[in-house]
């Protein structure tokens, strides 16, 4: 299936709740209303013409001048050979969104970075904690606005420079 | 009566009792098997064939416990600094750290990253610091051969005037 026909069939089934299909770049998107992308999900994964079984990677963007957190899903089907990418998006100050664990298992781990490092909650999900940054880490580094601790655990963070001089 | 100093048989020499145990501290060197990242594959090169490390007496050791010598090889996480700390503290006395590489001297390429510590120095006291990214086996040996200068320059037996002198050293 083309892009732009997976988006027509969701348009048919979902109406309101999928909209702003961009098809002329190298991974088609669109974006979902965040209530609705679990039954949107389930929807892509079993329906017989999609058949999305792989989520092949799931990630997020921060976009501190739109006040949002964006959620991105890339999509694979083996038995179709298509791909699609879908994005949600929350608002900054409480990103919080239900989980694809239960419908995607590799979800697990690519929620628990998105976790770790922009600090979005998934709802329902099963083992929320960082994955990758020690536990007692403060902050979520790919956050535009993190600010570096001066220390960690009794480790400076700091270091004069030495590349000042080169930079300009 | 003859001098007892070079009269004895040819198969007897004599020596100083410092010198011959930091002669036999610095040719028994056994480093501990701790790679961080690539610098750990020339480190595997260090103790390969072509440069081997063996003829100065350096083995590996799969255990801080049995080892002398720490070469911190790649870049240092925050995460993998608290460990490297435990590892150290778990080693005896005497022990030595080698810094290897650009990332464990400084953080190197990935310094202004917020999870990479900025040093090994932060953490552990360094005795040598081997610059390069990474290091050709050539400087990791010669970077063994500045710790064996140092300690055969280290004295445990005589202590002058109350201070040690291997804090000197």
């Amino acid at each position: 299936m083309e892009p732009s026909e997976i988006f027509a069939r969701l348009e048919k089934q979902f109406a309101a709740k999928v909209s702003d299909f961009k098809g002329d770049v190298q991974e088609p998107y669109f974006s979902v209303d965040a209530e609705a992308i679990l039954e949107i999900c389930r929807f892509l994964r079993d329906d017989a013409e999609l058949k999305f079984e792989v989520l092949s990677d799931q990630t997020a963007v921060d976009w501190p001048k739109e006040e949002k957190i964006q959620v991105v899903y890339h999509l694979y089907s083996y038995a179709h050979r298509h791909q699609i990418v879908l994005k949600v998006d929350l608002p900054r100050d409480n990103p919080t969104i239900a989980t694809a664990e239960g419908i995607w298992k590799v979800a697990n781990w690519f929620e628990r970075e998105i976790f770790d490092l922009f600090g979005v909650i998934f709802e329902g999900h099963s083992d929320l904690r960082r994955i990758m940054l020690p536990e007692d880490w403060v902050g979520y580094p790919l956050r535009k606005d993190y600010v570096e601790q001066e220390e960690y655990d009794g480790i400076s963070t700091q270091r004069a420079p030495l590349v000042d001089k080169l930079m300009r | 009566m003859k001098p007892l100093i070079n009269s004895l048989p040819e198969t007897v020499f004599t020596t100083k009792v410092d010198d011959l145990l930091n002669w036999g501290r610095a040719s028994s060197q056994w480093y501990m098997l701790f790679g961080l990242a690539c610098c750990a594959i020339e480190l595997m090169q260090t103790g390969g064939p072509r440069a081997d490390l063996d003829r100065f007496g350096a083995v590996p050791r799969a255990t801080p416990r049995q080892s002398d010598l720490m070469i911190v090889a790649g870049t240092l996480t925050y995460k993998m600094a608290k460990r490297t700390k435990l590892l150290y503290d778990q080693m005896p006395d005497p022990k030595y750290v080698i810094s290897m590489g650009s990332c464990s001297n400084c953080g190197g390429l990935f310094q202004l990253a917020y999870s990479v510590c900025k040093g090994v120095d932060k953490i552990v006291p360094v005795d040598v610091y081997v610059p390069g990214c990474p290091p050709r086996p050539e400087a990791l040996t010669e970077g063994l051969l500045r710790i064996q200068d140092k300690m055969m320059r280290e004295r445990w037996l005589v202590r002058s005037n109350g201070s040690d002198e291997r804090a000197e050293a």
